[in-house]
C-alpha cells in the first residue's frame, strides 16, 4: 500500500512522505487539495481500492502569512534540476542516472555534476555514444527493478532511440498486460537555442506526443523543475521531461522545504480576463514579456504555462476559456504537428461553445533552424507577433 | 592427439553447412584437455582469457574455441561406459527430452490452431531450434532472466511459463499472460523473469543488457549476493544490427552478467545469411569487443548445454559476458505466412537428420538412461497437457471492452485531468473502455 502511495508522488496535505518532512511550499502555486477517498482506479486489470487525490483542483493560496516561514534559497535552474535529482537518489537507492558524459563530466549542461563523486560510476553512469542502446538497456533496468533517469545530451539525440522510446518505454507496459513497469525519466535540453544549427534545436515533443504510454512535462523555472523533476523520478510512468537549452542559467527562489508538484498540472502564471495564453517552456518568457506591453496598452491577459504536454489540463484550461473566451497559443514546436496543433483540437473538442473567435495558434515556422542568427529569429515566435495577435483577436 | 599446455588460436569452426563431421582429427579440438570440457577453472581462464594486445590485422590474440562435434565424441570415447562419464544423468535427460518434445509439439498445435483460425497474425515457429532453448534455459534459475525475439513461445515454455498460459495468450483471451494484449511476439512473464516477446530485431538484446546491469547493481550498489544472469536470445539477422554491436561493447564494457545467444539459423525470412553478412562467422565479433565467442552445433542438446553451463557459469562468477552462436535449422517457414519456398530442399533434408528431439532420444537409448516406454510416457503426458491448453484457451472469455485502457499506464494519472476537475481514470466510462482519452 504505502508503495502504491509514493506512486502518486503528488504534492499533498494528506499523504505523508515517509522521510522527510510533509511540509510543502505554500508559495501562490497550485497545491493539491486532497480529499483522499477510497476509488477503484483500474490498473493491472484489478479493481484495487486506494486512496488517491480525487480533486485535482489547482487552488490559489490566499493566505501568505501561512507562507513558508524560511526564506528559500536562490539557484539556477539547472542547479534546481540537480537539487531535485539529488534529493530522490539520496532518498531511493533504486534511481540512478545513464547518459553521455553524465558522470565523470557532470552532464553537458552540468545538471549532474558532482553526482558521479558521490554516488558512484553505477549510479550516475558515463555510457557509450549508443543512445538506443543505453536507453533500452535503462528501460530493462526499470523492469527489474530499478528507477533509472536518462539524459540526452540534447533532446535530438533521442530520435536515435525512438525505437526504445516509443515501442518499449510507451508500450511495453500494455502488451505485457501490465507485468512490467517502466518507471523510467527521460530528460533533455531541447529547443532553438543561439544558433546552434538545425539538429541541436530540435522540439521532440511534436514527435514523441503520439507514443501511448508515456507522459511529457515541460519545465521552465527553477522552482518548477525542480518539483517536475522529482515527480518524475517518483512516477510509476514513463515521463519525459523537456529542459530547454536557453533556460539553464534562470535565477529564482526556490523553497527550502520538499516539495513535489503535479505532472498532469498546468501552471497558472497571470490570471487575466481578455485572453487566454497558453504556452510553455521557453515561449513563456516571449509571452511574459508580450504580456507587459499588453498591459500597457490596456490588455489583461491570462498567461498558462501548461507544463504537461502530454496529457493536457483540460481543467485549468477549460476554466481560462470559460472566463475569457479568447485563446492564443503561443509555441516553440513546428506548425505542422506541434503540440499546438493537438492542444487548438483539443481546446475546439471540449470548449468549442466558449470560444467567440477561433484559436490563435502561434508556431515555429516548418523550416529547419538555420544557422544565421536572423534567420534564427524569425523561426521562432517573438513577443511583437504575440502582441500584434492579441490585439487582433480581442478587436 | 597432441594437447598442448597453451590453447591453440583456432581459425575456422566448421562450416556453417557442412555435415556433421565425422571422425575428423581437425585441430580445431586438440587444444582440449583429455578430461573435461571446458575443464579446469585454470584451463578456463586460458580459454576465455583475452589478451588486449592485439598486435595487427588478421592475428588475434584472444582465445576463441570452436566446438566440433569430435568433442563430445571425444570424451565418449576416452570414458569407459560407466555413467558417471555421461553428460547427463537420467533425471537430467528426461527433463531435457520432456522441455524439447514440449516445445515442439506446442509449435505443432500452434500451426494447427492457426489454419482452424484460431490465432492470428505473425506466428513465427521454433520446430527444429529446441536444442538451443532447451540446452540454456534449463541450466537456470527462476530469477535469471530470458529475452527473447518474436519466435518466443519456447523460450517461454523452458522458463516455465505455464502452456496453457501460452496459448491462451495467443488465442487473444484475457487468461493469456498478457491478458491476451501482446499475443505471440510479446511473450511475457513476471513471476518467471521473462521479459519479452519483441517484435522488431534487436529491440529486445539492450532490454536484456539492462536486466543484466540490475544484476550488476544489485550486487555492487545494494550489496546483495546476487548472481543473477540475463540470457538474451535472438538470430543470424538481428547480428547485423546495430543495437547487437552497441550492447556486446556495453555488456563487455561493464562486465555484465549476461550471455548472448545467437540462434543463427541461417535465414532471416529469405534473405540468406551468407548474403548479408560480410563475415558470416558470428562468433567472431565477440573478441572484437573483448568477450569469448563461442561456436556451438545449436543441433545437439548436450553440446549446447556444456556451452551453456560454461557462459552462465562465467557471468554468475561476474567475470562478463560471452557470444554464443548455436548453429541451428528452423524447420518451418519464418512464419505461418511465409511459403518457404526459397529454401533448398536439400538443405532442409540435411538438417531434418539432425533433428534434436531425434539425437537427444538416440542418446538416452543409447546409453540406457531411460527406456523407449519413459519417452512415450512422456510424449503421451505433453499431448496430454497441450489438449488441455487448447480447452483452457478456447474456453477462456475474449477480453472485455473494459479492458481497452486497463495497463497503458501504470499510474493511470497519465491519462490527465479533464474539463470537470477530475482525473480522467475516475471517469465511470474509463472503466467501461468507452471514455474519450
Amino acid at each position: 500500500m504505502a508503495a502504491m502511495l509514493q506512486s502518486f508522488g503528488v504534492s499533498s496535505a494528506s499523504v505523508a512522505f515517509s522521510d522527510h518532512s510533509a511540509k510543502l511550499s505554500v508559495r501562490s502555486l497550485p497545491v493539491i487539495r486532497s480529499e483522499a477517498r477510497s476509488i477503484s482506479c483500474p490498473t493491472n486489470g484489478t479493481r484495487c481500492t486506494r486512496k488517491i487525490t480525487t480533486k485535482a483542483v489547482a487552488t490559489q493560496v490566499e493566505n501568505p502569512a501561512s507562507a513558508a516561514s524560511k526564506p528559500g534559497h536562490e539557484l539556477l535552474l539547472f542547479e534546481a534540476l540537480r537539487e531535485g535529482l539529488e534529493e530522490e537518489m539520496e532518498r531511493d537507492p533504486r534511481v540512478c542516472v545513464m547518459g553521455e558524459d553524465v558522470g565523470h563530466y557532470g552532464g553537458s549542461y552540468k545538471v549532474t555534476k558532482g553526482l558521479a563523486d558521490k554516488y558512484g560510476d553505477l549510479r550516475v553512469l558515463d555510457t557509450p555514444i549508443a543512445e538506443n542502446s543505453f536507453t533500452g538497456m535503462a528501460i530493462g533496468a526499470a523492469m527489474t527493478g530499478l528507477r533509472p533517469i536518462i539524459e540526452g545530451m540534447n533532446m535530438g539525440f533521442l530520435l536515435l532511440a525512438f525505437n526504445q522510446i516509443s515501442d518499449n518505454c510507451g508500450m511495453l507496459h500494455y502488451t505485457s498486460g501490465g507485468q512490467f513497469t517502466i518507471p523510467t525519466v527521460i530528460r533533455g535540453p531541447g529547443g532553438v537555442g543561439r544558433q546552434l544549427g538545425a539538429e541541436h534545436s530540435q522540439r521532440l515533443e511534436s514527435y514523441f506526443q503520439s507514443i501511448p504510454g508515456i507522459q511529457m512535462v515541460a519545465c521552465s523555472t527553477p522552482y518548477n523543475a525542480k518539483g517536475l523533476m522529482k515527480a518524475a523520478i517518483r512516477s510509476e510512468n514513463p515521463v519525459v521531461l523537456f529542459e530547454h537549452v536557453l533556460l539553464y542559467n534562470l535565477k529564482e527562489r526556490i523553497p527550502d522545504e520538499e516539495y513535489v508538484l503535479s505532472l498532469e498540472e498546468a501552471e497558472m502564471v497571470r490570471p487575466g480576463e481578455h485572453v487566454t495564453i497558453l504556452t510553455y517552456s521557453r515561449m513563456r518568457y516571449h509571452v511574459m514579456q508580450a504580456a507587459k506591453t499588453l498591459v500597457n496598452k490596456g490588455f489583461d491577459p491570462e498567461v498558462i504555462d501548461i507544463r504537461s504536454l502530454k496529457p493536457f489540463d483540460l481543467y485549468t484550461i477549460g476554466n481560462s476559456v470559460k472566463k475569457t473566451h479568447r485563446v492564443v497559443i503561443v509555441e516553440e514546436c513546428m506548425r505542422t504537428g506541434g503540440i499546438g496543433a493537438s492542444l487548438t483540437a483539443a481546446i475546439n473538442e471540449n470548449f468549442h461553445d466558449y470560444l467567440d473567435a477561433p484559436i490563435v495558434c502561434l508556431s515555429s515556422q516548418d523550416v529547419p533552424t538555420p544557422y544565421a542568427g536572423t534567420l534564427e529569429e524569425w523561426t521562432v515566435v517573438q513577443p511583437a507577433q504575440i502582441v500584434a495577435a492579441v490585439e487582433q483577436l480581442c478587436q | 592427439m597432441a594437447c598442448s599446455a597453451t590453447p591453440k588460436i583456432v581459425h575456422g569452426p566448421l562450416p556453417t553447412n557442412s555435415l556433421r563431421s565425422a571422425e575428423k582429427s581437425d585441430s580445431s579440438c586438440k587444444f582440449m584437455g583429455p578430461s573435461s570440457f571446458f575443464g579446469s577453472k585454470s584451463l578456463n581462464k586460458k580459454l576465455f582469457s583475452v589478451n588486449k594486445a592485439v598486435s595487427s590485422v588478421g592475428h588475434r590474440s584472444a582465445a576463441v574455441v570452436a566446438v566440433s562435434s569430435d568433442v563430445v565424441k571425444e570424451k565418449k570415447l576416452k570414458s569407459s561406459s560407466s555413467l558417471s562419464n555421461l553428460l547427463i544423468t537420467r533425471e537430467e535427460g528426461l527433463v531435457l527430452y520432456e522441455d524439447m518434445i514440449l516445445g515442439r509439439a506446442f509449435e505443432d498445435m500452434c500451426a494447427q490452431m492457426y489454419y482452424r483460425g484460431k490465432m492470428f497474425g505473425f506466428v513465427h515457429l521454433y520446430n527444429g531450434q529446441e536444442a538451443v532453448s532447451t540446452g540454456f534455459i534449463k541450466l537456470l534459475k527462476k530469477e535469471d532472466c530470458v529475452v527473447s525475439t518474436y519466435r518466443d513461445h519456447v523460450h517461454a515454455l523452458s522458463k516455465g511459463v505455464p502452456a496453457r498460459q501460452v496459448m491462451s495468450e495467443l488465442f487473444g483471451k484475457t487468461t493469456g499472460c498478457c491478458r491476451g494484449q501482446g499475443g505471440s511476439m510479446h511473450m511475457f512473464s513476471k513471476e518467471h523473469n521473462v521479459l519479452g516477446g519483441f517484435a522488431f530485431i534487436g529491440e529486445g538484446i539492450p532490454v536484456a543488457t539492462g536486466a543484466a546491469f540490475t544484476s550488476k547493481y544489485k550486487r555492487e550498489v545494494f550489496k546483495e549476493d546476487c548472481d543473477e544472469v540475463t540470457l538474451a536470445f535472438f538470430g543470424d539477422g538481428t547480428c547485423n544490427n546495430g543495437q547487437f554491436f552497441e550492447c556486446l561493447n556495453m555488456a563487455a564494457l561493464w562486465k555484465l552478467p549476461i550471455v548472448f545467444v545467437v540462434e543463427n539459423n541461417l535465414w532471416a525470412i529469405g534473405m540468406s545469411h551468407l548474403r548479408s553478412t560480410s563475415d558470416p562467422e558470428i562468433w567472431k565479433k565477440g573478441p572484437a569487443f573483448g568477450m569469448p565467442g563461442v561456436h556451438v552445433d545449436g543441433m545437439d542438446v548436450l553440446k549446447v548445454r556444456e556451452v551453456a553451463k560454461e557462459a552462465v557459469g562465467r557471468a554468475r562468477r561476474g567475470e562478463g559476458p560471452t557470444l554464443v552462436e548455436c548453429e541451428t535449422y528452423r524447420f518451418r517457414g519464418h512464419s505461418l505466412a511465409d511459403p518457404d519456398e526459397l529454401r533448398d530442399p536439400a538443405e532442409k533434408a540435411h538438417y531434418a537428420t539432425r533433428d534434436p528431439i531425434a539425437a537427444l532420444k538416440k542418446y538416452i537409448l543409447e546409453n540406457n538412461l531411460a527406456s523407449e516406454a519413459d519417452l512415450k510416457a512422456i510424449e503421451k503426458k505433453i499431448d496430454e497437457e497441450l489438449e488441455e491448453a487448447v480447452e483452457f484457451a478456447e474456453e477462456s472469455p475474449v477480453p472485455a471492452r473494459s479492458q481497452l485502457l486497463e495497463n497503458v499506464f501504470a499510474d493511470p494519472k497519465g491519462f490527465g485531468i479533464g474539463p470537470d476537475g477530475r482525473y480522467r481514470c475516475e471517469d465511470p466510462k474509463f472503466t467501461e473502455g468507452t471514455a474519450q482519452v
